[in-house]
């Protein structure tokens, strides 16, 4: 693992992607941070920090569309797989690289509260909530990047899609208030699911009637649950789009809450993508 | 696969395509396969040292993997498999896209790791597998359909030996004579360019000399012989027929074992790496 990590950061410092990530985040840090604190002189760190999340967007896809994709398309995984190193090991070092590229722009972000002590009365401790926020932030993001590079041989795809999922995080909040939160069509949502579910399953084991039963029993335990309790379903979907809205849960640390619930959410979304790359990994060497 | 990492500890392997880094140099890179192999610090440089100087590239050592020609960076490659000094290293098409020279300096390496290692080779070049294999496996359509060294498998093909001959003289009495001789299978006897002079395909049984027969027998019929050329089954050969008996043959591969010492064990470690890699 150790030698993943050494290599991985060597070749984020030796080629132009680590540092542009870096210069990006650090720009775009340094424009608002120039714009509200230094011009405007708003004590607010994490002000400055909540506005530039969709730094992500773009930086994200940048640092991992090469971590996974480009190992497979050059065909360095089979020396990667053959050495005698887990999967996870292998995973676990390319992802702490990433997160040691982005904890350098992070760590000169540390500075910026420290500066505006000198001009006034600055919370030290709600500026650097925000900031231990934003860093678990950016590293559920780099592992949802990690996963995706995972996926594909191509970096475009995984730099494309990475951008297009992310982003769907970041526009949570609207995407979910084009639902209505009637438990009606709540309810007929999530029907619709079930009944995708039970293609999908179809299609991937070619059996009609296990999948047919389960379409069945999904379908009659939605409709029985809301005959009975229709107040369930009431901003049910609401609620699913909730879990995968990230930077909802960046909110309370920006407003200087140190939240053990985000804290929990940020590291739960980093081992599940951890895992699901594994597992992508593993399944790979058995077709 | 219990234990994938004891496992794989044991095995060096080279892919068809060399798994480098384009961006690191030929010292880096080594470093780091030895990192991942897990060779103690104190011997990880030395031995870094030694396996450059055995495949040649301690010259390049500085130079980047992307800079460098097919042959060079094969050789790289077959530097990370040997390093940490496995006891099996699997070779796959290791001599592909080299030029003649690179090839015989390729072939006398695998000859030197033999003698301390099992190599198990897999190649297409079946001149390259009998010059350095002791032990043949051919795979076709991913079953095994020989094992054995490659002196045992001429003898496993049919209709192993033949005599092809130009013999002057008479048709008739040519073939009074060899119909005469012991270990005659069949003859064809073909008109050649010259009137008198006779083309003559003997197919004899395994393991019977009858050139000594066959001059005395002419010489006694008053049919020089102007030329005479016994034919040895090749490997070629007797991989075309074995694969052939398995109707269209989509892909066919020579797995070869070089220095078998436990014979079993070593398809089993065969068998197994497969699963570890493909």
């Amino acid at each position: 693992m150790t030698a993943i990590y050494k290599r991985e950061l060597k070749s984020y410092m030796t080629s132009m992607i680590g540092y542009l990530f870096i210069f990006f985040v650090l720009i775009l840090a340094g424009i608002y941070f120039s714009a509200y604190q230094l011009s405007a002189a708003y004590p607010k760190f994490e002000y400055t920090l909540s506005s530039m999340t969709f730094v992500f967007l773009i930086g994200i896809p940048i640092l991992t569309m090469r971590v996974l994709a480009e190992e497979r398309k050059q065909k360095t995984d089979q020396l990667l797989l053959t050495a005698p190193v887990s999967v996870g090991g292998i995973v676990l070092g390319k992802y702490l690289a990433l997160v040691t590229v982005y904890a350098i722009p992070m760590a000169v972000l540390c500075f910026y509260p420290l500066i505006m002590v000198k001009f006034g009365e600055v919370s030290l401790s709600s500026a650097y909530t925000a900031i231990l926020g934003f860093f678990l932030l950016g590293c559920a993001n780099l592992a949802i990047g990690v996963f995706i590079s995972s996926i594909t041989e191509s970096q475009v795809i995984a730099a494309v899609l990475t951008f297009v999922i992310l982003f769907a995080f970041f526009m949570m909040n609207g995407i979910s208030s084009f639902f209505s939160e009637s438990s009606l069509s709540t309810c007929i949502t999530f029907g619709l699911l079930i009944l995708a579910m039970a293609l999908v399953l179809y299609i991937m084991i070619k059996n009609v009637i296990i999948s047919a039963a389960v379409c069945v029993i999904g379908e009659g335990i939605l409709a029985a649950v809301y005959v009975f309790h229709s107040s369930f379903f009431e901003g049910g979907i609401q609620k699913v789009l909730e879990i995968f809205n990230l930077s909802s849960h960046f909110e309370n640390f920006s407003k200087s809450i140190l939240d053990i619930n985000g804290i929990i959410y940020f590291l739960s979304v980093i081992a599940i993508c951890i895992f699901l790359t594994v597992q992508s990994i593993t399944k790979r060497r058995w077709n | 696969m219990e234990e994938p990492e004891a496992a794989k500890k044991c095995i060096g392997y080279l892919p068809e395509q060399p798994p480098l880094y384009f961006d690191m140099t030929v010292l880096e890179y080594l470093k780091f396969a030895a990192d991942l192999k897990k060779i103690p610090k104190d011997k990880r440089s030395s031995m870094v040292d030694e396996v450059m100087e055995m495949v040649k590239i301690t010259e390049m050592k500085n130079r980047l993997i992307k800079n460098l020609s097919k042959g060079y960076r094969q050789r790289v490659g077959l530097a990370q498999a040997i390093l940490g000094y496995p006891e099996v290293i699997i070779l796959d098409e290791p001599t592909v896209g080299l030029d003649p020279k690179q090839i015989i300096e390729i072939r006398s390496l695998i000859m030197d790791l033999k003698k301390k290692h099992t190599v198990i080779l897999s190649s297409h070049i079946l001149s390259e597998v009998s010059a350095i294999c002791d032990y043949v496996l051919i795979i076709s359509h991913g079953k095994l359909v020989a094992s054995d060294t490659p002196d045992n498998l001429g003898k496993l093909a049919a209709g192993s030996n033949s005599l092809i001959m130009q013999v002057k003289g008479d048709k008739e009495q040519i073939q009074l004579g060899l119909e005469s001789i012991e270990g005659v299978k069949e003859f064809y006897i073909d008109v050649d360019e010259g009137s008198d002079v006779w083309k003559v395909t003997v197919n004899t049984e395994e393991n019977v000399d009858i050139r000594e027969q066959v001059f005395y027998k002419m010489a006694e019929k008053n049919c020089p012989i102007l030329e005479m050329q016994s034919k040895k089954v090749s490997l070629e050969e007797i991989f075309l027929e074995l694969t052939e008996g398995e109707r269209v043959p989509m892909e066919e591969e020579k797995e070869l074992l070089e220095e078998s010492n436990l014979k079993e064990e070593i398809l089993e470690q065969g068998e197994e790496n497969h699963d570890g890699n493909l």
